[in-house]
C-alpha cells in the first residue's frame, strides 16, 4: 500500500487528536452548582471530572436548602477557555443538577476558605507564631503548652501565605475546606 | 393514587408508558416482577439469550420507532451484562429504559450474592440511574425514567429496584403525576441566532448541510423540514452513519456519508465548503480527521439539542441549542419571510465542482473472478431489496461501511448501527427488537462472521419467537477491519485477525431450527438472496467473499478530509490530475 505514506509510529496519526485552534493558557474558575441532594449526586460531579479529565483543585459540598433537598457545590477547576466551556455545558447535562454558575466571569466574587493549622513549638518561635496568627487575624482554637491549633478563614492565597510563614515556626499538620463562594451584591 | 405491590407497579408504569414489548432475562433479584408479567397479557415479554442481547434488542426496537426500548434483567451479572448495551445507546443517543433488580434494600453493602453496585458502574453509562429505595416512590421513579430518556437528547436510563421494595406495597401515581419539571430541555432555538443562520444560508457560495443522528432523534417532522430545506435551497447535504436516511438517498441533494469511510465528494465538499451547517451531529473523529486542518475555510452552524455538544471539539461561529426540528422549521420560515435567497450562480459552480468529484466514483468495484466482492455483495442486496419495507442493521467492522456505502436509506429509522462504541454483536440482536416493532417487514441483519459470532445465541431467540430476520453473513474468515489497519498501519504483520475455527453456519443454523444458506459462487448470488427473502423464518447466509478486500474510501485516522485513499478500482485510472493530487 504505497498511497499511504504513513510512518509508523508517529503520534500525529492517532485518530483522538483533539488539539484545535483555542487559546491553550489554563485559566482558574471557581463554579457554583447547585444541585438535587440526592444519593449518588456528588458520585455524578466529580465521576464527570475524572471520567472527562478535568482537573478539581478544590470542592467543598453542603445542603444549602434542607426543605429543597437542595445541595450547593462549590469547584475551584482550571483549564482553557474551551475546556472550562466544556465542564460548565457538562455539569448542566447532568439531570440532578438545578444550575451551574462560573463565578469567576459573571461579576464579582466572594472567595472563602477556612484552615486549621497545627502549630507545634517553644520560646520565641512560639511567641512570633502567635503574633503572626494575630496578624492574619488566625483564631486560637485550642493550645497546649507545646502547641497552639489556629483557624483561618480567608482566600486560598492568604491561607497558603499563613502556611508559609507557619511552616518554619513548627508546623505539623493542616485542614483546608476549600473554597466555598457567593457572587457579590444582592441577587 | 391506588394501592399496589411494587412488582405490581412495574407493570402497571410500563403499561400507562405505552410499553408493548420488554426484552428480558430472569434472575433471583427480579422474579416478583416476573410474576406479575406472567399474570397478565398486555406487555410482551421477549426472552433474550443474554442481558446484552436484551439491550441491543431494545436499541433496535426504539431506533425503528423512536420510542424507548424497555429491557428488565436481574441483579449482579444480569446488570453488568447490559453494561455494553447501555454504553452504547449513551454514544448513540438511543431512549432505553433498563430495569435491574437488586439485592434487598437490607442487604446492600453486605456482598451478598448477586449484588453489584449497579447504579455505581452504571452511572458513567447511562444518562440517569435511580436506586429506589422505598415502593412509595418507586412509580414516579419509573416514569421519571422514561421521561428523561426521550427527552432533550435522548439516551439510556436505568432504575434498580431492591427485591423487597418489589414485593412491599406502597401507593401508584399515574405519569400525569409523576415529577417531571425539572428536567425540561430547551427545545426552540434563539430568534437571533437564527437569522444570523439564514443571512449566512443567503450569502453563502459553497454552502454544505452535515446532519447526523440528531436529525433522526427529532423525529419524523425533523426529516421532513431537512428535506424541505435542501431541496428549496438546493444545498447539498452529506450525513454521518448515524444519520443516514433523514434525507434520502435518491435525493437530488444528497452527496453520500461523509467521514472516515465516506465518499469522496462528500469529504471533499465538508473540507472546501464556505459554509457549514451541522445539524444534530457531533464532530466525532471518525468525521473530522485531523481537527487543525478540518474544513479549514468556512462559516460554521451547529444545531444541537444538547449545549456540551457545541464547541466540544470544533469552535463553530453559529452555535443553536435547540431541538433540530424546532430549529429548521424557524429556519425555513425566515429564510422564507426574507425572499428565499441564496447565490444561485456560486451555488451552480460549487455543485459543479462537487459533480467534478462525483465523477471520480469513488465507490467504482469490479466484480470479477470466482469469488463475491464483499461490496458485490451488497450492491446485489441493496438492488433485490430496495423498494420493499426494509429495515437494515450492521454489526460492527468492513461490512458495516460497505451497508452504508453502497444500500441508499430513503427515510429515517430505518438504518441500525453501532456508530459511536462500534460494538460489535450489536446487529444481531438489533435486528430481533426491529423486528419485534415491525412483523411484517423485511429485516436484514448485514454482519461480519467474527461480530455476527459475538451474539449468535440469539438464534434460539429467532426461532422461539419466530422472527424471521436475515442474517446476511460477508464470511471473510478475517476480523476484516482490524486486518485492514494491520496491512495499512502495522506493516502487513496480521496478528491475531483471523477467525479460526469458524463453525458451519449453515449447520448452525439447522442445529437452532432457523434455515442456512451458503453461498459463495457470484452467479449463484442473486438466486440465493431471493431465496433468503422468500423463506418464512430466520435465516442465516454465509456468503463467502474476497477474503482481503479493504475498504474505501479510507481517511487515514489522523488526516485531513482532502488526504484521502481511493480504492484500487478508482485509483488506476479514474481519477484525472486535478484529483490525484489529493489522494
Ligand atoms: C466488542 C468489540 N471488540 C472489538 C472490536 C474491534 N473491532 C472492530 S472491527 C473488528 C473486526 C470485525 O470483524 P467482522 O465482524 O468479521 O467484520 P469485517 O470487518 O470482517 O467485515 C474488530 C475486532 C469492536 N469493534 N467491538
Ligand atoms: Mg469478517
Amino acid at each position: 500500500m504505497s498511497a499511504l505514506k504513513i510512518e509508523q509510529g508517529t503520534s500525529k496519526h492517532s485518530a483522538y487528536d483533539l488539539r484545535s485552534n483555542y487559546a491553550d493558557v489554563n485559566e482558574r474558575h471557581t463554579l457554583a452548582v447547585v444541585v438535587e441532594n440526592e444519593p449518588g449526586v456528588l458520585a455524578r460531579v466529580v465521576g464527570l471530572f475524572s471520567g472527562r479529565g478535568y482537573n478539581i483543585e478544590s470542592l467543598t459540598v453542603a445542603e444549602i436548602d434542607h426543605q429543597g433537598h437542595r445541595s450547593r457545590i462549590t469547584i475551584v477547576t482550571s483549564g482553557t477557555p474551551q475546556i472550562i466551556e466544556q465542564i460548565k455545558a457538562q455539569l448542566g447535562r447532568i439531570v440532578v443538577v438545578h444550575d451551574v454558575h462560573d463565578l469567576t466571569v459573571e461579576g464579582p466574587s466572594v472567595e472563602r476558605e477556612l484552615a486549621l493549622f497545627k502549630v507545634t513549638g517553644e520560646g520565641e518561635k512560639r511567641v512570633e507564631a502567635l503574633r503572626l496568627a494575630d496578624i492574619f487575624r488566625a483564631n486560637v482554637v485550642d493550645s497546649t503548652l507545646k502547641s497552639f491549633t489556629f483557624e483561618i478563614t480567608g482566600t486560598p492565597e492568604k491561607i497558603d501565605a499563613f502556611a508559609d510563614l507557619m511552616r518554619p515556626l513548627g508546623l505539623q499538620e493542616v485542614a483546608r475546606t476549600g473554597v466555598a463562594a457567593l457572587a457579590r451584591g444582592p441577587l | 393514587m391506588t394501592a399496589m405491590t411494587g412488582a405490581k407497579m412495574v407493570v402497571q408504569a410500563l403499561k400507562d408508558q405505552g410499553v408493548e414489548v420488554v426484552f428480558g432475562y430472569p434472575g433471583g433479584a427480579v422474579l416478583p416482577i416476573y410474576d406479575e408479567i406472567f399474570q397478565q397479557n398486555e406487555i410482551r415479554h421477549i426472552l433474550v439469550r443474554h442481558e446484552q442481547a436484551a439491550v441491543h434488542a431494545a436499541e433496535g426496537y426504539a431506533r425503528s420507532t423512536g420510542r424507548p426500548g424497555v429491557v428488565l434483567v436481574t441483579s449482579g451479572p444480569g446488570a453488568t451484562n447490559a453494561v455494553t448495551g447501555l454504553t452504547d445507546a449513551l454514544m448513540d443517543s438511543i431512549p432505553i429504559v433498563v430495569l435491574t433488580g437488586q439485592v434487598p434494600t437490607f442487604m446492600i453493602g453486605t456482598d451478598a450474592f448477586q449484588e453489584a453496585d449497579t447504579v455505581g458502574i452504571t452511572r458513567p453509562c447511562t444518562k440517569h440511574n435511580w436506586l429506589v429505595s422505598d415502593t412509595d416512590s418507586l412509580s414516579d421513579v419509573l416514569h421519571q425514567a422514561f421521561h428523561v430518556a426521550r427527552s432533550g437528547r435522548p439516551g439510556p436510563v436505568l432504575v434498580d429496584i431492591p427485591k423487597d421494595v418489589q414485593f412491599a406495597s406502597g401507593s401508584y401515581v399515574a405519569p400525569q403525576a409523576a415529577k417531571t419539571s425539572h428536567y425540561q430541555p430547551r427545545r426552540k432555538g434563539d430568534p437571533d441566532r437564527i437569522a444570523e443562520l439564514v443571512a449566512a444560508i443567503e450569502a453563502a457560495e459553497r454552502p454544505i448541510f452535515y446532519t447526523g443522528g440528531g436529525v433522526i432523534n427529532s423525529g419524523p417532522a425533523a426529516s421532513q423540514l431537512l428535506r424541505e430545506l435542501v431541496d428549496a435551497t438546493g444545498i447539498p447535504v452529506t450525513s454521518t452513519l448515524m444519520g443516514l436516511g433523514a434525507y434520502p438517498g435518491s435525493g437530488p441533494n444528497w452527496l453520500g456519508m461523509l467521514g472516515m469511510h465516506g465518499l469522496y465528494e462528500a469529504n471533499l465538499a465538508m473540507h472546501d465548503c464556505d459554509l457549514m451547517i451541522n445539524i444534530g451531529a457531533r464532530f466525532d473523529d471518525r468525521i473530522t480527521g485531523r481537527i487543525q486542518d478540518f474544513s479549514p475555510n468556512s462559516r460554521k452552524a451547529h444545531i444541537d439539542i444538547d449545549p456540551s455538544s457545541i464547541n466540544k471539539v470544533i469552535r463553530v461561529d453559529i452555535p443553536i441549542v435547540g431541538d433540530v426540528a424546532h430549529v429548521l422549521e424557524d429556519v425555513l420560515r425566515v429564510w422564507k419571510s426574507r425572499g428565499r435567497r441564496t447565490e444561485r450562480d456560486a451555488l451552480a459552480k460549487w455543485r459543479a465542482r462537487i459533480d467534478e468529484w462525483r465523477r471520480v466514483d469513488c465507490l467504482a468495484f469490479r466484480q470479477e473472478g470466482p469469488t463475491i466482492k464483499p461490496q458485490y455483495a451488497v450492491a446485489r442486496l441493496e438492488a433485490l431489496t430496495k423498494g420493499r419495507d426494509r429495515y437494515i442493521c450492521t454489526e460492527v467492522g468492513q461490512h458495516q461501511m460497505w451497508a452504508a456505502q453502497y444500500i441508499r436509506f430513503e427515510e429515517p429509522n430505518r438504518w441500525m448501527t453501532s456508530g459511536g462504541l462500534g460494538t460489535m454483536g450489536y446487529g444481531f440482536p438489533s435486528s430481533i427488537g426491529v423486528q419485534m416493532a415491525h412483523p411484517d417487514a423485511l429485516v436484514i441483519n448485514v454482519a461480519g462472521e467474527a461480530s455476527w459470532l459475538m451474539n449468535m445465541q440469539e438464534l434460539g431467540t429467532a426461532t422461539q419467537y419466530r422472527l424471521p430476520v436475515k442474517q446476511f453473513i460477508l464470511n471473510n474468515e478475517r476480523l476484516g477491519m482490524v486486518r485492514q489497519w494491520q496491512q495499512l498501519l502495522h506493516g502487513e504483520r496480521y496478528s491475531h485477525s483471523w477467525s479460526e475455527s469458524l463453525p458451519d453456519f449453515v449447520k448452525l443454523a439447522e442445529a437452532f431450527g432457523a434455515k442456512g444458506i451458503q453461498c459463495k459462487d457470484p452467479a449463484d448470488l442473486d438466486d440465493a438472496i431471493m431465496e433468503m427473502i422468500k423463506h418464512d423464518g430466520p435465516v442465516v447466509f454465509d456468503c463467502l467473499v474476497e477474503k482481503h478486500e479493504n475498504c474505501f474510501p479510507m481517511i487515514p485516522s489522523g488526516e485531513p478530509h482532502n488526504k484521502m485513499i481511493l480504492g484500487d478500482a478508482s485509483t488506476s485510472d479514474a481519477i484525472g490530475a486535478k484529483g490525484a493530487v489529493l489522494v
